[in-house]
């Protein structure tokens, strides 16, 4: 229960992955801001579980990709709460397609909510936690930054962006006692690998020595070590969770 | 020494851990007192809190020296009376 007193944003935590790092984080004791965009009913979902388990937390819709709504939404959160410890850049989407077929706009919705989704958080949260002289953030890529992935090029692109973003931030405020870290998932049992068929998902077995895919909680495990004092040497990172898919 | 100038170099000695001597008007933030980046945004929000202004990030790019800072609160100050 070490994050007692601690108050964590978590984007896109109404399902999935998200929902996995905002229901551990609350279950050792951080006061969790649920963040969804869309689905008001998954996150109510994530909250209810929440307290079912005896922890505390709230829902709050924003849309990471809005510049002026990260900035109030954060501001709303500190004038609540008094301040802001965690956050975890989690919310993002995919709109797969081959680039010989690719429109311009499915890049610039993939971009503007993983990418500049980050960057608007990180820049809503920063001042505050140099202010607070220290705070954690962790922000969720994908294995396909480091490989690649056929129909990917924009998701991929913006992950890659992300492990960038968080390497040159971990040395702006290094000496601020912030640490920022990426962890990278590979193959997760979640609604973004729901498609694939299960021959498909035999194939990619196949490849994972561990023999499996993983599941919301193996990422979310991550997060929250990364989240804790045991980690507090720990900054600029990519921490694949991978079940050894790429090494 | 009015009491602006007073709190602005109370605050600045605490932030930036210098003394009262080294807190002349011409010193500048980074060349003369040991700020980094970092150190002129934190103590640019401890003014605002301080003094109930808002400095925008356009403004925070031209502060260079403590008479700087003195000026740009008398301004605002002015500005809201």
């Amino acid at each position: 229960m070490n994050l007692e007193g601690k108050v964590a944003l978590v984007t896109g935590g109404s399902r999935g992955i998200g929902r996995a790092i905002s229901m551990r984080l609350a279950k050792d004791g951080a006061h969790v801001f649920v963040n969804y965009a869309r689905n008001e009913k998954a996150a109510d979902e994530t909250l209810r579980m929440i307290l079912e388990q005896g922890g505390s937390g709230e829902v709050f819709p924003f849309d990471v990709s809005n510049y002026k709504s990260v900035q109030e939404a954060a501001g709303a959160i500190v004038k609540k709460k008094g301040r802001l410890d965690i956050l975890v850049n989690n919310a993002g989407i995919s709109v797969d397609g081959l680039i010989a077929m690719m429109k311009e706009e499915d890049w610039d919705r993939v971009i503007a909510n993983n990418l500049k989704g980050v960057f608007n958080c990180c820049r809503a949260v920063v001042r505050q936690m140099i202010r607070q002289h220290g705070g954690r953030i962790v922000n969720i890529s994908s294995v396909v930054a480091a490989t690649g992935n056929a129909g990917q090029v924009n998701y991929s692109a913006s992950k890659a962006g992300i492990e960038g973003l968080t390497k040159s931030m971990a040395r702006e405020l290094g000496s601020r006692n912030i640490c920022i870290n990426a962890v990278a998932p590979g193959f997760i049992e979640t609604d973004m690998t729901a498609f694939l068929k299960e021959e498909e998902k035999e194939k990619v077995k196949s490849q994972i020595p561990l023999e499996r895919l993983g599941t919301p909680e193996d990422v979310a495990g991550v997060v929250r070590f990364l989240l804790s004092e045991e980690a507090g040497y720990v900054t600029g990172q990519v921490i694949h969770v991978n079940g050894g898919l790429y090494m | 020494m009015s009491s602006i100038e007073e709190k602005v170099i109370e605050i600045i000695m605490e932030q930036l851990d210098v003394t009262k001597e080294e807190c002349v008007p011409e010193a500048a933030f980074i060349d003369d007192l040991g700020a980094d980046s970092l150190d002129i945004v934190e103590l640019v929000m401890a003014m605002e809190e301080n003094f109930a202004i808002e400095i925008s990030d356009d403004e925070l790019m031209k502060i260079r020296t403590i008479q700087d800072v003195i000026d740009f609160i008398k301004k605002k100050r002015g500005a809201l009376n």
